[in-house]
This record gives structure tokens, sequence and C-alpha cells, in this order.
């Protein structure tokens, strides 16, 4: 039940580009984004050449274990990627703010005028991120209790986040702001929760307070990073249908990063499942659950438990080390399909029908 | 018939409140276990499930005497266990073992891999000889399917599921008929965990093993349980078969639960 504003007037704040009015339909397009990071055995890609889109109001399901790349493509949105990390490809951002040329010199002022529309985030200077992250971007995180400051309350945490970006709105107006983005996330008694501290909360009364700062600055795209995973299941289950109404209501863009497969049915329209820094299978949610096409997303589904008892195959063997990948398929020596072909070089995505495309050699490309 | 396993109103309580001067008797004081009851017949697997905070792992330390039961019975293969004590509450102890939850956690890092699998073997076997037990560990590791050189490595150098191997390696090394697994899975990747689940069913299977299987999952839960007990605060809410648990629970506490579960939509299931 949100009491202020509605997405017309959440977005309408950009500078004179309405995501819904421009050319693209896509709020960001990532494009054959590849992360290199330097290690003791030479550097490595824990991201490698993934592509994918983000429109407003839909939720992108990232699917991926440990050692996927999913962590690491997450905070290359974000531009937290440690130092010495080499990007190349683009993330393309639609919809320059008003906002963030605050924090512009003039020269970088006059440029993004020249832009009309799609900026690259890849390669922005710390200054540039700075007004990107939180208000365009904003990310919350499995652990809140690791995120939250234990000795500053709630409130002010919020309230740090709101000032973080906008320095002028302080006393009445940022107060204002508070209780709107705990409204927002649904925090019950914000007046009373504004007071304590995190460890007064519970879990999921946590999550909500970082979802309240994420959403602080009205960002467009918030990511998600296994934001569940250490909640109870009647928990979850509310932090899930809130992040969907807020996907509803504000026009939030999600990426939802999981390892669950049942989350993501939950939450996704879309799915991507990444294997060893690559995208392995991506296509409508449903499409991918219910008939996923690549050996590694099959191989996920068979070994998942679900309420229904029934034989889990698990996947033969471990993820790569990504300083020991094969020339081909980095999932081949796991999969029981393998070819020769397979081993030959990284397959390229093959389209199977209603937008559904993965990397395997033994799809029969349709179309 | 007769139990593996009975304990019988089962209580443990904790004063609330950190405070030294908390005064006891004006009822500042919370039961983590209230008088649960249960029985698990050898060969069974009896899962507790239950959200954080509701009991299950204090009752799972109960069941081995590593936090004491204010009040209660416990009788494990015929022996009241909280009247032993000494010599023959090891020789007891030896039966019944603990996988924990947290693979970093649960391995004492600076030992060696074959030091940890061997330790049970140490305080329970004196008489036999350090090569002995090494040999042993060595055995047992390779039971779980990790490659003898894990004997001369440590923790670190092995990944989480892995881990959970080397903590399954430990309990299984003194062929206890019980063992009490501490959500094993939950801090496991998927394909890692059901290998995991795997395991531990092929060894029931081949040890003739008893499992109590505490987790907050449902749907792990649902793999190997033959009975579920729904834990809440402290009680038991529900309590039978697996299937009629996961099927027609009575407590409307179950249903929110089973209702909370995100389902992977399935398509024609083999």
């Amino acid at each position: 039940m949100l009491s202020t504003g509605n997405a017309a007037t959440f977005l309408s704040e950009t500078n004179g580009v309405n995501p819904y009015d421009s050319g693209m339909d896509a709020l960001a397009e990532v494009r054959s984004l590849t992360v290199e990071l330097p290690t003791a055995a030479g550097w490595v890609k824990p991201v490698s050449e993934v592509s994918l889109q983000l429109e407003p109001g839909a939720a992108l399901g990232l699917v991926g274990e440990s050692g996927s790349g999913k962590t690491m493509l997450s905070l290359a949105l974000m531009g937290l990627l440690p130092p010495g990390a080499r990007v190349r490809g683009e993330i393309l951002w639609q919809g320059v703010q008003n906002k963030t040329e605050r924090f512009a010199t003039e020269a970088q002022r006059a440029q993004r005028k020249e832009q009309t529309g799609g900026r690259n985030l890849v390669g922005l200077s710390e200054a540039e991120w700075r007004g990107v992250r939180g208000r365009e971007i904003a990310m919350i995180f499995q652990e809140p209790m690791t995120s939250l400051n234990p000795v500053m309350r709630i409130g002010a945490q919020i309230e740090e986040a709101i000032l973080a970006h906008e320095p002028n709105a302080r006393g009445e107006e940022s107060r204002q702001r508070l209780l709107t983005a705990m409204q927002h996330a649904a925090v019950p008694e914000p007046e009373i929760r504004a007071q304590q501290f995190p460890h007064q909360l519970s879990g999921g009364l946590r999550q909500r307070a970082m979802i309240a700062m994420a959403l602080a600055a009205q960002p467009k795209l918030l990511i998600a990073d296994e934001p569940t995973t250490a909640l109870d299941v009647t928990v979850q289950k509310q932090i899930l249908d809130l992040l969907d109404r807020l996907r509803r209501e504000l026009g939030l863009a999600l990426l939802f990063i999981t390892h669950d497969l049942g989350v993501v049915a939950k939450v996704a329209d879309r799915v991507a499942v990444m294997y060893a820094g690559r995208i392995v299978e991506e296509g409508p949610a449903k499409r991918v659950l219910t008939a996923a096409k690549h050996p590694y997303t099959q191989g996920l589904l068979a070994a998942s438990p679900t309420l229904e008892k029934r034989a889990l195959t698990p996947i033969p063997g471990t993820v790569p080390q990504l300083t020991e990948l094969p020339p081909g398929c980095a999932f081949a020596p796991r999969c029981a399909l393998r070819r020769a072909e397979c081993d030959v070089k990284v397959p390229e995505f093959r389209c199977v029908d209603a937008g559904q495309a993965a990397r395997c050699v033994l799809i029969e490309a349709t179309k | 018939m007769t139990h593996l396993l009975e304990a019988a109103n089962l209580k443990k309580i904790y004063a609330r409140g950190g405070s030294v001067f908390a005064d006891q008797a004006k009822g500042d004081r919370f039961a983590a276990v209230d008088d649960v009851s249960l029985h698990v017949a050898a060969g069974d697997t009896l899962a507790v499930v239950g959200e954080s905070g509701c009991g299950k792992t204090t009752l799972a330390r109960m069941l081995l005497r590593l936090i004491e039961p204010d009040s209660g019975e416990i009788v494990f293969d015929g022996q009241d266990l909280l009247r032993l004590s000494g010599e023959a509450l090891r020789t007891e102890r030896r039966k019944m073992q603990m996988i924990f939850q947290d693979p970093f956690a649960s391995l004492n890092p600076r030992m060696k891999v074959g030091e940890i699998v061997a330790e049970p073997l140490a305080i329970h076997e004196r008489r036999l000889a350090s090569v002995g037990r090494l040999a042993r560990a060595g055995e047992v590791l390779r039971r779980v399917g990790l490659d003898e050189s894990a004997l001369r490595r440590y923790p670190h150098e092995f990944s989480g599921g892995q881990r959970q191997r080397i903590g399954i390696a430990r309990a299984l090394i003194l062929r206890p008929k019980l063992i009490i697994a501490d959500e094993p899975v939950s801090a496991l990747d998927v394909s890692v965990g059901a290998q995991v689940l795997q395991l531990l069913q092929a060894l029931q299977k081949e040890f003739g093993l008893t499992y109590v299987f505490i987790s907050h999952s449902l749907p792990v839960v649902a793999q190997l349980a033959t009975h579920i007990a729904v834990m809440r605060k402290g009680q038991f809410v529900e309590y039978g078969p697996a299937e009629q648990v996961l099927r027609q629970p009575a407590s409307g506490y179950t249903q929110e639960l089973l209702a909370a579960v995100p389902e992977i939509p399935l398509a024609r299931q083999v």
C-alpha cells in the first residue's frame, strides 16, 4: 500500500528521458561484458562475454552456484569490482538523470548533453559511479547484519543513504523520505523501528531495512544478491512478495541473483543461468524451468529437492576452477551427453523457440 | 518394538536477558525445548523441521548430552543416557555422532584432515597406534568419496562440499548407530548438496544407520525422512510419518510452512 507516488511520478524525474518513451525498451543492456581479475595463477575471467537486458518493471533471475560469476557480475554493474579488475564490453544505461550531474565536471556535463541516451557505464570514474550507485542502481545483499552498521539506529542509516544522494534534503524532508522508504519496504511501526538498532530487528526486518535503504534514492534498478537465502521460508515469502510488489508498483527493474530454482520460479519473468562465468541458458522463466535445454540447467533441476519425494540426481564432479577451464564447453567434463564437438570451442548461443537460447551444440537451432 | 532412541518430556530452560543479576524466580525465562518427546526406530530417519529459534539445534544437542536437559528422559540403545557417566557414558557416546551445518567452522583449521577424522579413534580406541588410526581414517575418507591424499591436507584446501564429507567421515569412523545431522546441506550449493544427500542415503543403507536430521528446509527433508516432527517455540506441533505430515498436515503451522515453500514448476518428471 504505497501512499505516495506511482510509477510515472517516480520515473519522471529523469532528465526529460522517460524510459517508457525512449526508443530503447531496455533500461540497461549489458553487451558482451567480460571481467578479468589478476591472480597468482594468471588472469582469470569470472565473467565472460555476458549479455543481458534489464527492463523496467521486469525481473530477471540470475541462477548460478558458487563460482559461477553471478556475484562478480553484480559488482560490475555497481562499479564495485576489486582494484586491478579489467572490464571489457558495455553496460548501456538508459536515462541520464539530472541528479547525477551534480557530481559531474563541466566538461563531463557537456559531453553527456551530446549523448541522446544510452550511456556506457564501463570505464566510469569513481566520482561518476557515485552518481550512479544508489540513485540509478542499488543493491541488497544476503546478510543484512553485515551490511548494516551495528552501532547506528536504523532510521539514521536510511537517512544517511538519502542524504548521501541529496545533501539538501535535510530536516523535515529527509524525515519524510525516510518514512516513505520504510513504508515502501512495508516495515511495520516505522517510527519505532527507525529508533532501533539492527540487532533488535529480526532477519526479515533487517532485510526490509536494507530494501528501504536501497530504495531511498529512488533507483531504477535493484540488484538483489541472494537476499532471502539466510531467511526462514515464511519470511522469505514475505520478502519475495514485497520485491514483486515494488517491481509492479514502482516500475523497478529487478536483477535477482539466487541458486534456488524454486525462488527464481516465484520471482522472475526471465531466467539466465550462469556457469563458469558465462550465461549458458536464457529464456522465459517458465520455459527454462520446465523445458530446460542446457544439460547444466537440466542437471540443476534434477538435483533440486522438492516437496515431492523423487530420486535426486546430483551432477557428477565439481565446478571447474577458473584457472583450469577447458578450451571448449566448460560444462562438458561433467556432461553425460558430451561429444567430441563440445571440446573444440565454447558453444555459441543457439535459439530454441519462444525467446529461449542455450550454449549447447546439441540444440537444433530453429528459425 | 523397541526404538533405538526414545526421549520423553525433554526440557531446557534458559534465562532471558543478559544480566547476571536477572532474577530467575521472577519467571524471566524461556523454554528453548519445552516438553518434547520422540522415538526413532533403528534404520529410520526422523527429521526435525522448524524455523530459526524454534529449538531444533538445542534439541539435537540434548540428545547427545552436549547440552544437559533440565528434565526428561533419554533412552538410547536400551540405556538410560542421563544416568550414565564416565566410562559408561563414553561407551554409549561412541554409538552416536553428529554432523554439523557449517563445513567451515566445524573442522579445526590447524589440524590436518587425517588427524581430524582420526581424532575420535584417539579418544575411544586408545590402544590403536597412530599408524592404525590414519589407515582407518584413509579408509573412511575413501568411502565418502575423497582421495587418501586428503589425509595430509588442511581443511582450507577443500571446498564446502568436500569439507562436509570430511565431517561425515569423522562421524562414521567409530561405526555409530545413530547420526544426528544438523542442517548438513544448508550451506551448500544445490548440486553439491544433492551429492551429500545421496551419500548420506547410501551410507544409511550400507551401515544400517539411523538418522535424526535437523533442517529448516521441507524439500530437503522430503527426500529422506521416514518421519517428520515440526517444531515451533520449543514444542512439536506436528509429528508423524513423512508422507502424512507432507500431504495431510494437521497443524496450521505446518500448512503455513508448506505453502511458503517456493516450488519449481516441474514438467513431466521421471
